[in-house]
């Protein structure tokens, strides 16, 4: 009796599975790790957040304000100016770590400490958070000074401001962020949002 | 040394067993399928007037029957008014058959009245979360697309509304409206 072979030609399957991994790869970006997960809300706008002269301002469910700027060079001339206004000595360890940290939330007084951190340690803080104090005309405010540092170390392009607020942030902590961008003439931003189906009107008529 | 043993005349298949190889690219194809984001953030967009002058101020001494305030609550829960002298304060919530059918009857009914699209104030109070500041302005622009009728033709409205801050007035209203008579009954959801 002639048996048949059970072993198929794969030649087939694997070029097609090559394919789909090659697709796969030249489309994946990488999420960068971020200290904290925030929920955005939902709206019917469908302009995509833009990529690049961005900076993000995060704002968790408890109100802590998180910091994000495009760019390794940005953010390295970011944060020395930022250390030489507060007088904070970093090392230049500490600096090009900060370079290579997408995103920060810190007072800037611990922000060698806060960089000294892992990652998975600095997703556990509770406490931190860049302060946002519009009290006294913003004396304290270290949000204004991170922004107006990023946007001078941007020059001469314009920065794009984005607001990643939480579904549960409360309305105050939001318009303390929206004060101190108007704090500084920045009148026009962005709030990141998912999207969601435009509702049909004609059923209102 | 390097002599190909051919098995006695007999030649060797040239096939090599793939299976290991599929194993792999597959797992590979789902590494990058789960991280891959598809779905790209949206953004919208905001334009705050500047801070220098309230035009809210100039608007209302113009024109405070046109306009109508939505103060975001606690709960999810709006409060708004019309006009601003000893106003009736009316509760919705964020569904399409609450705040939607709110919103797009008012404009009807001002557009009608008036033949000027209303004008809208938003103030959240200390209460509202975040979500409520982007739905109310996410509302906004719906209902910017609003077709409405006047005069027998047919345009998109054109609503103003602003975002400022909420008032004493405004908290003692709020407080007087708490679970009082003036509440609205919950509106049906549209069909």
């Amino acid at each position: 009796m002639n048996r048949k072979s059970v072993s198929l030609d794969m030649t087939a399957m694997c070029d097609m599975a090559f394919l789909l991994l090659n697709f796969f790869i030249l489309t994946a970006q990488f999420k960068p790790e971020e200290p904290v997960t925030v929920i955005t809300p939902s709206s019917v706008s469908d302009v995509p957040v833009p990529q690049t002269n961005l900076m993000t301002i995060t704002i968790d469910k408890n109100g802590r304000i998180f910091f994000g700027v495009e760019g390794q060079f940005v953010r390295d001339k970011m944060v020395r100016d930022m250390a030489g206004k507060y007088q904070v000595g970093l090392t230049e360890a500490q600096i090009k770590e900060f370079s290579l940290t997408s995103t920060f939330g810190s007072d800037i007084r611990q922000l060698g400490a806060y960089l000294d951190l892992s990652a998975t340690e600095r997703q556990k803080l509770t406490n931190n958070g860049v302060p946002c104090d519009t009290a006294n005309k913003g004396e304290n405010n270290q949000l204004r000074d991170w922004i107006a540092f990023a946007r001078y170390a941007n020059m001469p392009n314009p920065m794009r401001i984005a607001i990643k607020g939480d579904n549960d942030a409360n309305a105050e902590s939001i318009k303390r962020v929206i004060a101190t961008l108007q704090d500084q003439n920045i009148n026009k931003f962005n709030l990141v949002t998912g999207l969601e189906a435009k509702p049909d009107l004609s059923l209102f008529r | 040394m390097a002599e190909v043993d051919t098995g006695g005349g007999k030649k060797v298949s040239t096939k090599v067993d793939m299976t290991p190889m599929v194993d792999l690219a597959f797992l590979l194809i789902t590494f990058f399928m789960l991280t891959t984001t598809f779905s790209k953030p949206k953004a919208m967009e905001v334009n705050m007037p500047d801070k220098v002058k309230d035009p809210i101020d100039d608007v209302i001494k113009v024109k405070a029957s046109l306009t109508t305030t939505f103060v975001l609550g606690e709960k999810d829960i709006i409060y708004y008014y019309s006009g601003v002298d000893n106003p009736e304060v009316r509760q919705t919530d964020y569904s399409d058959g609450g705040l939607r059918k709110v919103v797009l009857s008012d404009i009807k009914s001002k557009v009608a009245q008036f033949g000027n699209d209303p004008i809208y104030i938003i103030k959240a109070s200390k209460d509202s979360r975040y979500k409520n500041v982007v739905d109310m302005l996410d509302e906004m622009a719906i209902a910017g697309n609003y077709v409405v009728v006047y005069n027998g033709q047919e345009r998109k409205t054109k609503l103003s509304y602003a975002m400022v801050d909420i008032t004493k007035d405004d908290e003692e209203l709020i407080e007087k409206a708490k679970g009082g008579p003036t509440a609205a009954p919950a509106a049906a959801p549209a069909q």
